[in-house]
């Protein structure tokens, strides 16, 4: 503008922004009360966005990771099979010869022993008070085989070459419910037809393999002798995080270098499409939550300010007398709204933020916090803020000075 | 603009009418002709619904003339746009109303300070120009107190500092005392008599014959008609 204060031209009128915000804030401020119930939509909006964004990341990184590496670390090797024929075989010495291996934490051979239809009692025979009998799969078991198949103990412990030729047994817990053992202090006895077999250990749970769970488990060099088992069944193996497939790789060279066609391997498939979609998927149906609460936010944001304006005819009356132009009625109600908004998603985000750190608290998961959201959520406050301003603020701006000034008080 | 030489007249209105509504259209007001120079001081007075507030409206360039021209200091005001005017009116107007227009949640001081707000300048010295106008009508003790704690005489005072402080050429006055008791009635008016006597021009809506009185100049509206008693010759009553 080039005319000085006193000139006789008119110039335009303006509004300097820095003036615009400090009018706007006290416009907030001077009802604090009416502010904190118009930005409590967009809150609820924001935290809702922000806890379910961030709880779909932590409970799907949660799933994943635990999927991830049981699945990506398990390789099993079985004998190979033509028409439904089993063709190959394994060697005794698998777990030895695997162990060997640079990626392998544990393996072992895992076999169903054929005990020609003897049931299993936990009491004998010829004992007066008859037990009941049950039809319970055997399986013979190489030591390292309970790593691999990461079985935890409930009670006492399993079985390791010290035992090779003992009878000696390992229960699963379907098992040891079936023939009522709990305790294994004091050696109870169970009998797979003639044969006694002492307790040694009860399984509380495995993550492989849960055919084991309701099994008799007894040590691999015993079955061979006490019931001939000509060949191991499978191999489990218990890779390190992404050596699976190398080991897949090298499992058939180890176990049967001159014709590794008689194996066959199974390594894990492709984890990282896995999580993928299982984070797509959650986050799709999350994402849609948070943005119908935005929706609703925003139409509370719009509702309020409109009330607002038509509280305030008075004041804007006011300004446009004392040189206020349309378009800053205008800036000043849309600033009001987008500042709403703005401090909305602060305080949203926040909220939101602690919902998922409790959550994750409470479910022993870690927090995945996105750095993104502290900064993105104030901002679609703000743009949601500036969106439901926009009528209000015409609707400011198209008012009358005349008739803003007639009344009042 | 004939006969006012280098210094044109504050305001200049000819054949102002202004027409309410197209279906029962009202003439509100009728060819109305007024001059008045810097530094007169001219009440308006007439019956309810005869058109002051129209006229007041029309001067204060919150509302057009649907016929007519006006010109305030010497610009014509009926080629400028909407931005223009509001501009003008900032920069060369003052109105104090009946009830006040005080915003409630903010000082004395702040209420001031707004109409400094849509014109250049930086906040301190919109601060120190609104305490000299709170200074000049009294009120330099109350310059934080919120309007609701002012009496009604205090909160007429802060409007007119409001008025006063952008340095207008003219303060327009809807009834400014339609509100207050008589003391402070005369005090306001005495406050308007000591504005006139500095040299500001004033045109102050009453229906109250002792402010009237104190005018300079009185001029009467009767059905949207105006007619100045003081003026050599009756201007366009009827015709
Ligand atoms: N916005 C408007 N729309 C229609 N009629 C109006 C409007 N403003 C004023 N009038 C009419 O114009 C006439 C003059 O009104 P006004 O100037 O307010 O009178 P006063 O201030 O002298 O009491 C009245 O008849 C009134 O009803
Ligand atoms: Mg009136």
């Amino acid at each position: 503008m080039s005319d000085a204060p006193t000139g006789r031209r008119s110039s335009r009128s303006r509004f300097a922004v820095r003036d615009l915000i400090g009018e706007s804030i006290a416009g907030l401020l001077s009802r604090p009360g009416r502010a904190a119930l118009t930005a409590a939509g967009t809150v609820l909006g924001v935290a809702a966005l922000v806890a379910t964004v961030g709880l779909a990341r932590t409970a799907g990184n949660q799933i994943v990771t635990r999927f991830d590496e049981l699945s990506a670390t398990d390789v099993t090797v079985e004998r190979a099979q033509v028409n439904g024929r089993v063709v190959g075989s394994l060697p005794w010495d698998s777990e030895r010869r695997l162990t060997r291996l640079n990626g392998v934490r544990a393996a072992g051979t895992i076999t169903e022993v054929d005990r020609g239809g003897a049931l299993t009692r936990s009491v004998p025979i010829n004992d007066p008070a008859e037990g009941d009998e049950f039809d319970l799969s055997v399986y013979a078991l190489s030591p390292g085989a309970f790593d691999a198949v990461r079985a935890k103990v409930a009670e006492g412990k399993v079985f390791d070459r010290s035992h090779d030729d003992l009878p000696v047994a390992v229960l699963g817990p379907g098992a040891a419910d079936d023939l009522r053992i709990t305790r294994v202090a004091q050696q109870p006895a169970i009998f797979i037809g003639d044969q006694t077999f002492v307790v040694i250990g009860v399984l509380d749970d495995v993550d492989r393999r849960s055919e084991l769970l309701t099994t008799v488990m007894i040590p691999e060099a015993f079955a061979r002798a006490q019931y001939g088992t000509p060949s191991p069944g499978s191999v489990q193996i218990d890779t390190k995080v992404g050596a699976a497939e190398l080991i897949g790789r090298q499992a058939p060279l180890a176990l049967a270098a001159n014709n590794p066609d008689l194996v066959k391997v199974s390594v894990p498939g492709q984890p990282k499409a896995v999580k993928a979609k299982v984070e797509g998927d959650i986050n799709a149906l999350f994402l849609l939550l948070g943005g119908v609460s935005l929706l609703v936010g925003a139409l509370g944001i719009a509702n309020v300010t409109l009330v607002s304006v038509l509280e305030r005819v008075g004041e804007i009356g006011l300004r446009r007398a004392v040189g206020a132009a349309r378009r800053h009625i205008a800036g000043q109600f849309l600033v009001e709204s987008t500042l709403l908004g703005f401090l909305g998603g602060v305080v949203g985000a926040s909220v939101g933020m602690v919902v998922i750190v409790a959550v994750s608290l409470a479910k022993d998961w870690v927090p995945v916090l996105d750095l993104g959201i502290p900064l993105l959520a104030p901002l679609a406050g703000a743009v949601v803020g500036l969106a439901s301003g926009v009528y209000p603020s015409l609707r400011a701006a198209s008012i009358e000075p005349v008739e803003a000034l007639r009344g009042g008080v | 603009m004939s006969d006012s030489g280098a210094v044109p007249p504050v305001l200049d209105l000819r054949g102002v009418t202004r027409v309410f509504g197209t279906t029962t259209p009202i003439e509100a007001l009728r060819r109305v002709d007024l001059r008045v120079g810097p530094g007169e001081y001219v009440s308006i007075t007439g019956p309810s619904g005869s058109g002051k507030s129209t006229l007041l409206n029309i001067l204060g360039l919150l509302d057009r003339p649907t016929e007519g021209t006006f010109l305030l200091d010497g610009i014509d005001t009926l080629d400028l746009s909407e931005g223009r005017r509001s501009a003008l009116r900032g920069e060369r107007i003052g109105f104090v109303f009946q009830s006040f227009h005080l915003l409630a949640h903010r000082s004395a001081l702040e209420n001031v300070v707004c109409a400094l707000l849509y014109r250049r300048g930086d906040r301190r010295d919109r601060r120190r120009r609104a305490a000299e106008a709170l200074d000049r009508v009294g009120l330099s003790h109350r310059l934080d107190a919120m309007p609701p704690t002012l009496s009604g005489g205090e909160r007429q005072r802060v409007a007119i500092a409001r008025a006063l402080v952008g340095g207008p050429s003219l303060l327009l006055g809807d009834e400014p005392t339609g509100n207050l008791d008589s003391v402070t009635t005369a005090a306001i008016l005495e406050l308007f008599d000591e504005l006139h006597r500095e040299g500001l021009t004033l045109v102050v809506i009453t229906h109250d014959a002792d402010v009237s009185a104190r005018a300079q100049r009185s001029v009467r509206m009767l059905d949207g008609v105006l007619c100045d008693t003081e003026a050599s010759a009756p201007l366009a009553v009827g015709s």
